[in-house]
This record gives structure tokens, sequence and C-alpha cells, in this order.
């Protein structure tokens, strides 16, 4: 069922959303290795990293949200877990170390060339917003940098990198792991009634 | 009516939730003031997007402006124009006073190899024999370094 908020979106919101709905979705699978990292850095920077896509995602669903005359938290937690436009590499969640790596290392990669096409984009707000963007996802990318060389040449690393890539542009696989994390994600607002404030 | 020198004079009152040695005005975060009859619209660049201050930032101002009796418009400006070197001179030694080493300038780059030399001043003793511990740090804003000199680890705020 699509939600009602939805039914009418454009092309600039579609793109929005789906930039969005990968950020959201990695922060939250970013923020699972807190306080379980192989050691307190990785805690540490994982946790950071995760609040930082966050933030991206709001920012993005806010200027969604404004073409579509909704709130940038309908966007992110009111929709069905069909309707998220997220690439499937962020959909799974990853309890291997090498695997999250992996993830990251392909992950940061295309994001640093959709942000780039963006920024030169005609469309001065989404362009201005993917520059801000691109300036703080400096630091994710040096640190996906940073484990591609730890782990370059390990075979499980290389593995898991063989394993994920297929599905860097592949959109909402409909996998049990995305609705899993839909539940979770969503489970506070859901169990208040429609309208609550925030 | 209030005028805009005012509103500047209440903002530089506002402190940084996270960092409240600085105040929004240090932070350079406030891109215009405009007075329009009684109500007073305020251009607000945020830092980083994942910071949870920025909310926090966003409430204060419009406060302090209605304690002007001003009726207060905090607009968030989605974009670029915010940079770590919009940070004032009396912004970044209020950092350094409180332990935190203030931004390189954005000429300077960070890449990886550039974040790892020694450039960096401890804000404890002055040393730049200094090393990266970690990326990222206590906030989306910070890094941790070590002092080889004075052996002391301090925060970094990060370049953006």
């Amino acid at each position: 069922m699509v939600s009602p908020v939805l039914r009418r979106v454009s092309e600039r919101a579609q793109l929005l959303l789906e930039i969005a709905d990968d950020e959201l979705i990695l922060g939250w699978r970013d923020s699972e290795w807190t306080g379980i990292a192989p050691f307190l850095e990785e805690d540490v920077a994982f946790s950071s990293i995760a609040q930082n896509e966050i933030g991206h995602a709001r920012a993005l669903y806010e200027l969604a949200a404004r073409d579509l005359g909704t709130t940038a938290d309908e966007l992110a937690f009111d929709r069905s877990p069909e309707e998220y436009r997220c690439s499937a590499l962020v959909e799974l969640r990853l309890p291997e170390w090498e695997r999250t790596i992996a993830r990251h290392v392909l992950y940061e990669q295309a994001d640093a060339e959709r942000l780039e096409r963006l920024k030169t984009s005609g469309d001065e707000e989404l362009a201005g917003l993917a520059a801000k963007i691109d300036r703080e996802e400096i630091y994710h990318r040096l640190h996906a940098e940073m484990w591609a060389e730890r782990l370059k040449d390990e075979p499980r690393y290389e593995g898991a990198l063989g394993e994920l890539r297929p599905l860097v542009d592949r959109r909402n696989s409909g996998s049990a792991e995305l609705t899993e994390l839909w539940e979770e994600m969503t489970s506070v607002r859901r169990s208040q009634p429609a309208g609550t404030k925030w | 009516m209030v005028t805009e020198a005012e509103v500047w004079e209440a903002l530089a009152e506002v402190p940084d939730p996270e960092i409240p040695v600085i105040s929004v005005v240090d932070l350079g975060v406030v891109r215009g003031v405009r007075v329009d009859g009684e109500r007073v619209h305020v251009e607000f660049t945020p830092t980083f997007l994942g910071c949870p201050a920025l909310e926090v930032m966003r409430s204060q101002m419009a406060e302090r402006i209605a304690e002007l009796g001003a009726e207060p418009e905090v607009e968030v400006v989605l974009d670029d124009s915010w940079s770590t070197d919009k940070i004032t001179a009396e912004g970044r030694e209020k950092l350094r006073e409180a332990g935190l080493a203030p931004p390189t300038p954005r000429g300077e780059g960070t890449t990886l190899v550039q974040l790892q030399a020694n450039g960096f001043r401890c804000p404890y003793c002055g040393s730049r024999d200094t090393a990266l511990e970690n990326i990222f740090g206590p906030t989306p804003c910070r890094s941790l370094r070590y002092c080889r000199s004075c052996k002391q680890p301090f925060e970094q705020f990060k370049t953006i």
C-alpha cells in the first residue's frame, strides 16, 4: 500500500528519498556496532558515522518533505517497508567486521560519485546540500580508506567485496532484514496514536 | 523595535551547547540577521548535519530574540556556506583555552596523509609533535589526537 503522502512524487523528491533512505538505513546499521565493535576507537567511529548519516537523512527528508507537503518524520517513519528506496547494500545486518568494512568501502565510493554529480546539478538547493554533505563525508571516506588499506589482500575481506558489490545498484530487494529493521526503527512511533507530537 | 545590533549582541550570548566556551556568533553559524518590524529573521547555517546540538542552538536563539520582545524566525540554511574557516579569531582562542585544538584552514587539506602528519598543534604545550588517534571523537565535529611532547591526549576540531 502506498502511503497517502507519496501519491504524488516528483522526480526530485524521488531522488531525495532514495539518498535519504540510504543514509537513514545505513546509519541505523552502523549504530549496531555501538558497544560491540572490535575495539573502542571503532565503537566511537561507527557511532559517530551513524549519527552523521542520520543527520544527512534528516536534511534530505526535510527538503523532500517541503516538496511533498509533509514532514521529515512522516517520510522517515510512516512509510511501509516496501516504499523505501534504499540500496540493497544497506538493508543487510552485517555482524561480521570484514563484511561491514566491505560495505562501508563500497557505499562511500558510490556515495562520493553520487554527491559529485549532484554538486554540479542545476538545482541549486540540491547542489548546495550535496556540497555540505560531501564535506562531512570526507571523514567517512578517510575512515573507509584506512580500513581498505589495512584489510586489502585479506581473503575474507576480498570475498565480502565480491559478495556485496552487486547489491550497490539494487534498490529495495524486499528482504526480511529490511522489514525487521523497519519494525525496530518505527516501533516507538507506531506505539503512539497517529498525530502525536514528538 | 529592536535593532540588528541588539540581536547580534543577544546571539553572542547563546553558547554552543556542546562547547559552551564559545557562542553561536563565535562559531560563525549566524549568517544573517534581518529586522522586519516586530519580526526578526535569522539565517542559521548548521555545523555538522549530524550534530545533536543544532536543535538546541536553534531554539535558544529563538528564545533570546523573544526575550528582546520580538518575534523570532530562525531559518536553517542547508547549503555549504558554513565552514570551520568561519569560526572567529576570538572563537578559535576560546577553543584553544578549553583544550580543544581549533580547526586548520580548509586550504591546508584533509587527506589521511595530512591528518596523520605532524602539522597539528597541541592546545596545551604548543608542540607540533602530535599524532592522530582517531578520526572520530565524542561529537561529529571532533577528532582525537595525542601530544607526544606533553603526553596529553586532546580533541581536534575537524576542518570542514
